[in-house]
């Protein structure tokens, strides 16, 4: 009813009830301080307002039970405003294990799309109803902000870095997709479309389309190679295979490393996620394995923040054992 | 009127130019500053006036990105930081504790040419084709993006803030210091606290957003790689830096309003404070806490979970300092003598927009919820209730009610009524649409919206409007007091408090003797008939 007067978005992700709700608690809780006040202060103000002008007023100066009250009972409500929001939070932070996975690059001004299965899109995002979608966000220029009010979601796509977001879409329909992050001089013109769609049209939608070689980098709307395939074919051309082929020794292993844990250099461990993926293609020496010479060149300025998200695809699809690097290719499934 | 005091002691701009009085330099930083205010006022009215259709059509993107960036500069470094420390402040603090001037005249001289030099480099940002980065100076836009004046203006701010940590040294070192005899620390009105606590944050705050400010003018001069992550820089440390300062900056925006608020609502209700030493030390607790606050602006910019729940947290705890506030001031009216003078109906007004901004800033607070309104217009709606309806209600109030010591006349009171009425009408009418269309998920800094936020950006510019009318209301019966207002008695609120024990206007020297004080602020009500609840 409230979405009918045009005082809530519509409400269109698993996680838009539960911000509405958080909404209504926070809405309930203020009116009724703010009442409180506004009562006391108009009360107070009619019942001693000034009847000459050498009233005498009481000394009162203080209360300490009063101000200890005042004091606990708004913090033991903002501790359960906190804790309500930390769940929700952590909720919006934890995308399922089965999420759909969606690469999303902002640009001044539009958001480019990938999806895993190959196809791509610019300022509109295609999503099956009822199944988890997890973005991998990251920006080629300035900061941008990708916001979906329908989902009740938002996350910055920060250059240099990824940040992660998912939903669930509830609704079919088509929903504002915003950058809410000031982006330059058409910042109010970055706005795409989040289109909720049956999951079998979903999967006819995924097929179609001109195919448009992925790889070369085109920005264009249409099916191509999925995303681990592209990503191979890259992985190829750039002579990686030279030194990270099954049994190379100049370079380490990558079947089955995303989500392990590496020694480095320096003695101290990292886990090989997306972002340390991306550091070590675009500043190979960062974080050096152990055991291994600084020899890979960079490839900053060479690859684009997509193909470098083409080339993470592939390297989740190597299968756990070594022996099936490039075997593994083309399933389109993260290896986890 | 022919004794001599502040204003008559001596003739010529150079009088004024060279003084040494805290007064005069009170009186040339109320002029300058009114100067930038109607300045980002006009930048506000055409923002307003653009979002009145959802196309953009009344000017152009860039220039539209240049109006909020330069509102949100003039009036943020150059309006609501500075106004009342450095016109209030300056003006009272000395003789709220019975001093002849400040500690260090020449420097406080000095913070006003600071300021000038500040504003005159931003000013000449703004002329010259303007800044477009937002105030925020987000990198790396701010650094490799914005085609704009980028340097001059963060140059502006950055030896604008110099004026703001002399100003906040000579105010801690006036007040441990040249206190008259007797006035010990819980004897000091709650504005000289206020004033304290804001020049702590002044004092330790400012550095770090002018090394920041100077930091992007470097790496975009000379591509240093500090923020830029194609120069192997981070975007998020800007972040981190930017709002170590800019987080604490609100508390010194509100903080000193918070000090006349507490003034007004004891005089005119002519009864002593409620709470005196929670009202002190909360204003204390808030200048500690404001600085531990700042992650709440980063939970979506890929912060680690665990930084945004204890930011989160933290966040919480400084509401509480300030709800302590407005529980004390709302106990003060209880049982008092309380007259609706214009100051008072500032404060009034005060206490009910600083309830829903300080209120609505929990919801910014609460993690999962500040997901979905980060970056709309319930952000935009919740500061200006706090910068504005609370920081601007405060500065009023205060002006209306030292008026008469500070100029020597009344102002008229039944204009100044309607004024703060039409203030408060025009600013609920501005403001409160904004927090709807936030929800509804409008985004902040759009020159153009989809047409369904369309009611709501009416109704806030017909509020705009009503506002600006409300600001230039006293704008205009106060510089008319000037010449035909009836000339002020010494202490025409019947006020406690040593300001109010010198003639108006004060001479030179504030006091002819150091008077000696032998009682806490606020003995307006009658110690005899001691009660308590």
């Amino acid at each position: 009813m409230l979405e009918r007067l045009g005082l809530l978005p519509p409400q269109a992700s698993t996680v838009a009830l539960q911000t509405d709700m958080l909404y209504a608690f926070l809405v309930a809780i203020s009116v009724f301080f703010a009442v409180l006040i506004a009562v006391a202060v108009i009360a107070f103000s009619v019942m001693y307002r000034r009847r000459s002008e050498n009233d005498v007023t009481p000394y009162i100066h203080g209360s300490t039970a009063l101000e200890i009250a005042w004091s606990v009972i708004p913090l033991g409500v903002a501790m359960v405003m906190f804790g309500w929001g930390a769940h929700l939070f952590v909720t919006l932070k934890r995308p399922p294990d089965d999420a759909l996975q969606v690469n999303v690059v902002g640009k001044q001004w539009m958001w480019k799309i990938q999806h895993l299965e190959g196809r791509r899109e610019i300022n509109e995002l295609h999503v099956p109803l009822g199944r988890p979608v997890k973005l991998t966000l990251t920006s080629e220029d300035v900061i941008h902000s990708f916001y979906v009010p329908a989902f009740r979601i938002k996350q910055d796509a920060v250059p240099g870095r990824y940040t992660t977001a998912w939903f669930e879409a509830t609704r079919i329909g088509s929903y504002h997709l915003f950058c809410a992050e000031y982006c330059g001089t058409m910042h109010s013109g970055m706005i795409g479309k989040v289109i909720v769609m049956d999951p079998a049209d979903y999967q006819a939608w995924l097929t179609s389309g001109a195919a448009v070689p992925v790889a070369a980098g085109a920005a264009a709307d249409g099916a191509g190679p999925n995303l681990a395939a592209a990503g191979k074919d890259l992985f190829e051309q750039k002579g990686c295979l030279t030194c990270h082929q099954p049994g190379s020794v100049l370079g380490p292993q990558l079947a089955g490393i995303v989500g392990h844990s590496v020694e480095l250099q320096d003695g101290t461990t990292v886990t090989v996620d997306d972002d340390y993926l991306r550091e070590s293609i675009l500043t190979p020496a960062a974080k050096l394995v152990k055991g291994f010479a600084p020899v890979m060149p960079t490839f900053k300025g060479q690859l684009t923040e997509e193909q470098v998200m083409q080339l993470i695809a592939y390297i989740k699809s190597l299968g756990p054992s070594a022996g099936t690097a490039g075997a593994a290719a083309g399933t389109g499934k993260t290896g986890s | 009127m022919t004794s001599t005091n502040y204003i008559n002691a001596d003739y010529g701009i150079w009088s004024w130019l060279l003084t040494k009085d805290h007064k005069r330099i009170a009186i040339l930083y109320l002029v300058s500053i009114t100067a930038m205010f109607l300045l980002g006022g006009l930048f506000a009215l055409m923002i307003r006036l653009e979002l009145l259709t959802p196309a953009g059509d009344l000017v152009s993107a860039d220039t539209y990105n240049k109006l909020f960036t330069m509102h949100g500069i003039v009036m943020v470094f150059f309006f609501l930081i500075p106004s009342i420390p450095a016109v209030l402040g300056n003006f009272l603090i000395p003789m709220m504790i019975g001093a002849r001037d400040l500690a260090f005249p020449r420097l406080n001289l000095a913070s006003w040419y600071l300021f000038v030099v500040g504003a005159l480099f931003a000013l000449y940002a703004i002329f010259t084709g303007g800044v477009d980065t937002g105030w925020t100076f987000y990198t790396p836009y701010s650094t490799a993006a914005a085609h704009t004046n980028v340097i001059p203006a963060a140059l502006g701010i950055f030896i604008n803030g110099f004026s703001s940590i002399l100003t906040g040294l000579n105010f801690i070192v006036t007040i441990h210091r040249m206190r008259a005899p007797g006035l010990t620390w819980f004897r000091l009105p709650l504005f000289v606290w206020a004033h304290y606590a804001t020049s702590i944050i002044f004092i330790l705050g400012t550095p770090v957003i002018a090394i920041t400010i100077l930091l992007v003018a470097v790496e975009r001069a000379f591509h240093f790689g500090i923020f830029d992550p194609t120069l192997g820089g981070d975007p998020v440390l800007f972040q981190h830096l930017f709002w170590f300062y800019s987080h604490p900056a609100v508390y010194i925006m509100i903080l000193p309003s918070m000090g006349i608020v507490s003034e007004l609502i004891t005089c005119f209700s002519r009864k002593v404070i409620f709470g005196y030493g929670f009202v002190a030390v909360s204003s204390m607790a808030i200048a500690v806490l404001g600085f531990l606050v700042w992650g709440h602006h980063l939970f979506l910019s890929g912060q680690s979970v665990y930084a945004s729940l204890i930011f989160s947290v933290l966040s919480f705890l400084v509401a509480i300092p300030s709800a302590v506030k407005v529980f004390n001031w709302t106990a003060t009216l209880y049982r008092g003598s309380i007259e609706f003078a214009a100051p008072m109906i500032y404060a009034l007004g005060f206490i009910g927009l600083f309830t829903i901004g300080g209120l609505t800033g929990l919801f910014l607070a609460t993690l999962g919820f500040d997901v979905h309104v980060h970056d709309t217009y319930f952000v935009v709606a919740h500061f200006h209730y706090i910068m504005v309806g609370g920081a601007i209600m405060g500065y009023l109030g205060g002006i209306h009610y030292w008026w008469p010591k500070i100029s020597g006349r009344m102002y008229p009171e039944w204009p100044a009524r309607i004024g703060a009425a039409t203030i408060f009408v025009g600013f609920n009418l501005t403001f409160f649409p904004q927090f709807l269309a936030g929800y509804l998920g409008m985004p902040r800094r759009y020159h153009m919206y989809p047409p369904e936020f369309q009611v709501l950006n009416v109704m806030s510019t017909a509020g705009a409007t009503i506002l600006g009318v409300g600001y230039l209301l006293p704008l205009t019966y106060l510089l008319w007091s000037l010449r035909y207002g009836k000339v002020a008695p010494d202490n025409p609120w019947r006020a406690t408090g040593l300001e109010w024990q010198t003639p108006s206007p004060p001479p030179t020297e504030n006091f002819a003797t150091t008077p000696v004080v032998t009682e806490g602020a606020y003995a307006y009500s009658d110690m005899h008939e001691a009660e308590f609840i």
